[in-house]
């Protein structure tokens, strides 16, 4: 074999190699996905959305509370974890921009983006479940926005970066002052990106378990009520998947399946929509 | 662009509540610190920093409480799916920047960023009810037959194999990670000049050859970041190992033995905690976990800060 040859062979493997790489990705991705859907459509009803759990062992009984939990914990996490990072996003690419102080929080809120979110849940324990003396849904709801915060704040600083500066100096020219600038126009041009930056956190948070186990915790029976115990679709599938019964194991692929399809779905959009917004 | 502009009444409301806002996160990781300090001293005055780390003793009965065995879960766990993972990561990134035509590009992109949003308790039970049964029934016995006479592998592959076990988490945290390492490297190889891989295919260098020894090299230390923010995720992961690792405090030699990382142990026993001295060791656990997991992903973020600065130049 001559040296050419030989390089050549050399490099077709190590290119097989690394398509077979790729090939094993999209592997587990389609068994995942696909194991999840044919046992999450198996166990599919309406009863699941419609009634509360039955009794541990019993057939039938479905998962309404922790759908309703699920949405109210969310919900309330969006609520206060979207305007907090949105704002402080608005200062690291405004009133801060290229400032060392913007630079700092910028790189923490990087950090905190990663820091593992099990152990956001024992700080919201600590500052919430402790000094109350019960699980409520506040602490749930708490912890899920801390995990937002840091993700909608880095996504808001990019998505307003990216407006020309000249577009403010336009406005600045008219004699608009800096907080009329940054609602009016910069905003505007930046509003895709910014509703982008929040349904990928919603995403995130939507999946989140381990911050919920010791702040919401789980509750058998119906309840709407943020200062008690409350149910999220998560802590159930975590609980019913360790349960011994079969009828858990069912409803817990079920519930596995809306999760991951809403999350996925959300993704997608979110996606879709930079690619359109921001092709170059 | 300077505070200075700032002279409407309205403006300075408006840059308070802004920048009282982007220190909130300032405010949370010191909020932790302090929590997780002060809620884990009591673990800390009656065992001692270093002997709680050091000592295996997990024990609620006794009330005596070392950390070793959960480290040490954590520990192997993590390192072994990243040896898992990264060949799979750079092989995917590798494939999506040089090999793959224009039109797969795109979907295999958002496949990756699809595997990376599923949530990992979806992970953690199709882990438990799919891939633990096939690790107990096919893989695990076949590699005990084929490699278990081998010196090393004989203590690796000890132990009937059950799948709810060491190697079982190391894969599914594997899965999870693939696709952090593989988006990151692939943006680190998309910022090689192309005129820099030109001037190697001009020389006659083969495309292996060109990726060997010009895109990795240009890029290695964004890669290498890459695996660093990989590593601090893995280190802090709980939902994807709490149902297969079986929650078994001992310092297991073989892969088949089940075993507790810190986050297992605080997922399965932290609302069990009857005691004072259970839930601050508990916090104890936290702490030494949030500090691995802050240093790692500070280093991850400086080699990748340094990656992005000498890319722009």
């Amino acid at each position: 074999m001559t040296v050419q040859q030989r390089r050549k062979l050399r490099g077709s493997i190590a290119l097989s190699l690394c398509t077979a790489a790729a090939g094993i990705g999209l592997f587990w991705l389609v068994f995942i996905l696909t194991d999840v859907l044919i046992h999450g459509f198996g166990a599919l009803n309406l009863s699941l959305f419609l009634n509360d759990p039955a009794a541990p062992g019993a057939p039938g009984g479905g998962l309404r509370n922790a759908f309703i939990g699920q949405l109210l914990i969310t919900l309330f996490a969006v609520l206060i974890g979207v305007p907090v990072g949105v704002l402080g996003g608005t200062f690291l690419a405004e009133y801060a921009r290229g400032r060392t102080l913007a630079q700092v929080i910028s790189i923490l809120a990087d950090i905190m983006v990663s820091v593992p979110s099990i152990v956001i849940g024992t700080f919201a324990y600590a500052i919430m479940v402790k000094p109350l003396g019960h699980f409520n849904g506040w602490a749930g709801s708490m912890a899920l926005a801390f995990i937002m915060i840091p993700v909608v704040l880095r996504t808001t600083e990019d998505m307003l970066s990216l407006v020309p500066w000249t577009l403010r100096e336009a406005a600045f020219a008219l004699g608009a002052p800096y907080y009329k600038v940054i609602v009016q126009i910069v905003y505007r041009a930046a509003a895709t990106g910014i509703l982008t930056g929040i349904l990928l956190s919603m995403a995130r948070v939507a999946g989140e378990t381990a911050p919920l186990l010791f702040t919401a915790f789980n509750n058998m029976f119906f309840s709407t009520n943020m200062r008690e115990p409350i149910a999220s679709l998560t802590v159930t599938i975590f609980q019913y998947a360790m349960g011994p019964y079969d009828s858990w194991h069912q409803q817990a692929w079920a519930a596995s399946l809306m999760i991951t399809v809403f999350i996925l779905v959300i993704t997608l959009i979110g996606r879709l929509i930079i690619r359109w917004r921001y092709k170059r | 662009m300077k505070l200075a502009r700032i002279k409407n009444p309205f403006d300075l409301l408006f840059a308070s509540v802004t920048a009282l806002s982007s220190l909130t996160v300032v405010c949370i990781i010191i909020g932790i610190l302090i929590v997780l300090f002060s809620e884990s001293s009591l673990a800390v005055k009656k065992f001692g920093f270093v002997n709680f780390i050091l000592s295996t003793e997990w024990n609620p009965v006794t009330e005596t409480f070392g950390a070793l065995t959960n480290i040490y879960g954590t520990f192997v766990t993590t390192g072994l799916s990243l040896l898992l993972a990264i060949p799979i990561a750079i092989g995917i990134a590798v494939f999506v920047t040089e090999i793959a035509p224009n039109f797969l590009k795109g979907p295999i992109g958002i496949a990756i960023e699809l595997l990376a949003a599923i949530p990992s308790i979806i992970y953690g039970m199709w882990g438990l009810f799919t891939l633990a049964p096939i690790m107990a029934d096919h893989i695990e016995p076949a590699l005990k037959k084929h490699l278990g006479a081998l010196p090393v592998f004989s203590t690796l592959f000890e132990g009937t194999p059950m799948g709810i076990d060491l190697l079982t988490a190391s894969i599914i945290l594997s899965i999870m990670i693939i696709p952090f390492t593989a988006s990151i490297s692939r943006d680190a190889f998309n910022l090689t000049p192309s005129v820099v891989k030109e001037s190697a295919y001009a020389m006659g260098a083969t495309k292996w050859e060109v990726i060997k020894n010009v895109v990795i090299p240009y890029s290695k230390l964004g890669v290498f970041g890459g695996i660093v923010l990989s590593l601090g995720r893995a280190l802090g992961e709980t939902m994807a190992v709490a149902f297969v690792l079986g929650n078994k405090h001992q310092i297991a030699t073989s892969l088949f033995d089940a075993a507790a990382t810190i986050t297992v142990t605080l997922a399965n026993e932290f609302t069990e905690a009857d005691t004072d001295i259970y839930l601050s060791s508990l916090y104890g656990l936290a702490l030494v976990l949030f500090l691995m997991s802050f240093v790692t992903l500070a280093v991850a973020k400086f080699l990748l800060l340094r990656a992005e600065r000498k890319y722009h130049r």
